[in-house]
């Protein structure tokens, strides 16, 4: 329910950055929320490490193996959220996760966790809509959202998938795994455009978009977009000083200045 | 009493058997899998698709395959008549080929040209390889690292028959990695590539479409026995790693109650030492690859290791319906160790002149165990699914030779 109010929130970014829960650590994590909740963004996703992540790339692929090798569980993830609500965190945050892990949990009883700790959303990027109907149901009735993914390759599956969507509706940009990408084939407006006439609710995408050109340029077709791979590399190239006390807010500034890059030119634009 | 079993192994809605398999794979998939499921079904029951694919079968990979009753290690053992089904004769020299002769024509109904497969021993990235060469297209062959390094040979075969080998360093480097970034592959150029499934694992409809490019296997050993004995057998066997050639044999039999179904996994160094390819006996249910099965994963779904001598089986999952035929007690699944591989290579090399893959070596392993149980007037069925050749080096290794 948060999340469709949230994207009316004037005063937030249209952003919804993805973060590797765990890595380098999980007080850095927890770091990371609270700079992304100050940044007012729209939304956090929260990717629970997987030892097969195979919708990703290479530097999700680390993070996540990064992560596993400190034994991050997704039990530890929902205790991380529930910290971040309690030091009053506000900004919506959506789990990240591929569906083995949820269904050695327990869908059921992870809908009922997870809000507990204060998750509005769950993006499960190998659950796709015909397998969902029943988590999607159930998320639904707690009031949770399974937010669903469409691609440029659903075509006439879209309609379907958008028609009782809730939250939002994740647009993947192109073809492939999640990754910086240096450019977009032109056709990606017509399809998000396309989804945005049909869905109920806003649509963010995501995938590849890692520069604010990217961001003006889909901010035009869609009402946020994801950073995914971009910041989990920012995060990767900064590990070391976020790690050492002496160097740590150094390191969340330049992660906080990379943020507001991605903004730029939208403000540019906007002022 | 008929030739051909009537199929009752039917897949439920969502390409589920017995509540296992779906499709569980990213969005950008869907429609694709969708659309190849259409042309499957029309390839499968257009007479001349079928045509074509025999002619293939018979004059390019030898079918129909032998049943050799093997005279030596019936004596040896002393118990049931034991007969071997050769799919180590066939072209390449096991059954994958069966397979990606069958996927190869769809893809070329489909107007594809280009073919990607993953491959763990290299069997079936040489099959594939072999089929996009007759056929004419592109292939690109996703093989973990560490597999690169120990089947050096299959890898320059590869090469030789026009593909391309593409190394693959994420994760632990084997099997389960090289699937995992055939599909990543597939999600970027999903519309003009044919994803070449060497099992009965993945999203629907890959099981069941691969379990049917493999039952000739059991189509044909089904007519031969008849043929020869006038009578069913009482026992088959197969290994399964995946599940491949065990589907194509089982499925002949799903519907005769007197015959007894066995798979055999690895059990690598043994079940108790967790190094293991074990996942139908010691595994648990939950989502690889696309699909709703077993497989080897930690409390958390994590998914882990899978060890066995032969790169054949070192899997963490199985085919779907391997976990469907495990819930209704059609099949009796166990396990077969590295050890107990490698004696039955002895066994059969030394009382047939056969060397065997070391995959199917288990499942010799455990027929010889079943025939023991038998009498003379008892039939046993191994499914030998491949030659021996490609493994000399790890048999020399493995036998301190």
């Amino acid at each position: 329910m948060r999340m469709k109010e949230v994207f009316q929130q004037k005063d937030r970014k249209p952003l919804i950055p993805f973060i590797t829960v765990g890595d380098p650590d999980m007080s850095t994590t927890l770091d990371l929320i609270r700079l992304l909740d100050d940044e007012k963004v729209t939304g956090i996703e929260l990717g629970v490490p997987y030892s097969d992540p195979l919708a990703d790339g290479p530097v999700i692929q680390s993070a996540s193996a990064r992560a596993l090798a400190h034994g991050v569980t997704l039990p530890q993830v929902l205790e991380l959220a529930d910290k971040a609500r309690e030091i009053g965190v506000t900004t919506p945050l959506i789990l990240f996760s591929y569906y083995n892990p949820i269904l050695q949990y327990g869908p059921k009883s992870l809908v009922s966790q997870a809000r507990k700790a204060g998750i509005d959303g769950f993006i499960i990027p190998d659950l796709p809509w015909e397998e969902g109907r029943e988590m999607s149901a159930y998320a639904s009735k707690q009031g949770v959202d399974l937010i669903p993914l469409v691609a440029p390759t659903s075509r006439e599956r879209v309609r379907q998938i958008v028609s009782d969507a809730q939250g939002f509706v994740y647009c993947v940009s192109s073809r492939g795994t999640t990754g910086v990408r240096h450019a977009f084939e032109q056709e990606v407006d017509v399809f998000l455009d396309t989804v945005r006439k049909w869905s109920p609710v806003p649509t963010a995408v995501g995938f590849g978009i890692s520069h604010s050109d990217h961001v003006q340029r889909f901010l035009q077709h869609a009402d946020a977009v994801v950073v995914g791979s971009a910041l989990v590399r920012k995060i990767e190239e900064t590990g070391e000083k976020l790690t050492n006390p002496d160097r740590r807010n150094e390191a969340l500034d330049e992660i906080r200045q990379f943020i507001r890059s991605l903004m730029n030119t939208v403000r540019t634009v906007n002022s | 009493m008929t030739v051909n079993s009537v199929d009752s192994f039917q897949t439920e809605p969502l390409g589920r058997f017995a509540g296992f398999g779906g499709r569980f794979v990213p969005e950008t998939l869907m429609a694709a899998l969708i659309d190849l499921e259409d042309a499957y079904r029309k390839a499968w029951d257009d007479p001349g698709f079928q045509e074509e694919l025999k002619g293939f079968l018979t004059n390019y990979s030898g079918r129909p395959t032998p049943l050799t009753l093997a005279q030596g290690l019936t004596r040896k053992v002393g118990g049931s008549r034991i007969y071997l089904k050769r799919e180590d004769l066939n072209h390449t020299g096991a059954h994958k080929i069966n397979n990606t002769l069958g996927q190869g024509l769809l893809a070329r109904r489909m107007g594809k040209k280009k073919l990607i497969a993953e491959t763990g021993a290299g069997q079936h990235g040489v099959a594939t390889a072999t089929v996009a060469a007759l056929l004419d297209m592109e292939c690109k062959v996703f093989m973990g690292e560490e597999d690169v390094q120990r089947q050096r040979l299959n890898v320059f075969r590869m090469k030789l028959l026009g593909a391309e080998v593409i190394p693959v360093t994420s994760g632990n480097g084997t099997l389960k990695d090289a699937t995992n970034e055939a599909i990543r592959h597939w999600v970027s150029c999903v519309e003009d590539t044919f994803y070449l499934v060497g099992s009965v694992v993945g999203p629907h409809p890959y099981p069941e479409m691969v379990r049917n490019f493999q039952r000739v296997i059991g189509d044909e050993t089904r007519t031969q026995l008849l043929e020869r004995e006038g009578r069913l057998p009482d026992d088959v066997v197969a290994c399964v790693g995946g599940g491949s050639n065990a589907m194509g044999m089982f499925t002949a039999f799903l519907d005769d109650p007197t015959v007894h179904l066995h798979g055999v996994e690895a059990a690598g160094a043994g079940i108790a030492t967790g190094k293991h390819a074990a996942s139908l006996t010691e595994g648990t249910p939950g989502v690889i690859h696309g699909s709703f099965t077993y497989l080897l994963q930690d409390e958390h779904g994590q998914v882990l290791p899978a060890h066995s001598i032969s790169a054949g089986l070192d899997y963490p999952g199985v085919g779907p319906e391997h976990a469907g035929l495990k819930k209704t007690g059609r099949v009796r699944y166990t396990t077969a160790k590295d050890q107990e591989a490698l004696e039955a290579v002895r066994h059969l090399s030394q009382t047939e002149g056969i060397l065997p893959a070391l995959e199917s070596a288990h499942a010799v392993a455990e027929g010889i165990k079943v025939a023991k149980k038998g009498h003379p007037d008892s039939v046993v069925v191994i499914c030998l699914s491949g030659r021996g050749d490609k493994d000399v080096e790890s048999i020399r290794k493995g036998m301190g030779g």
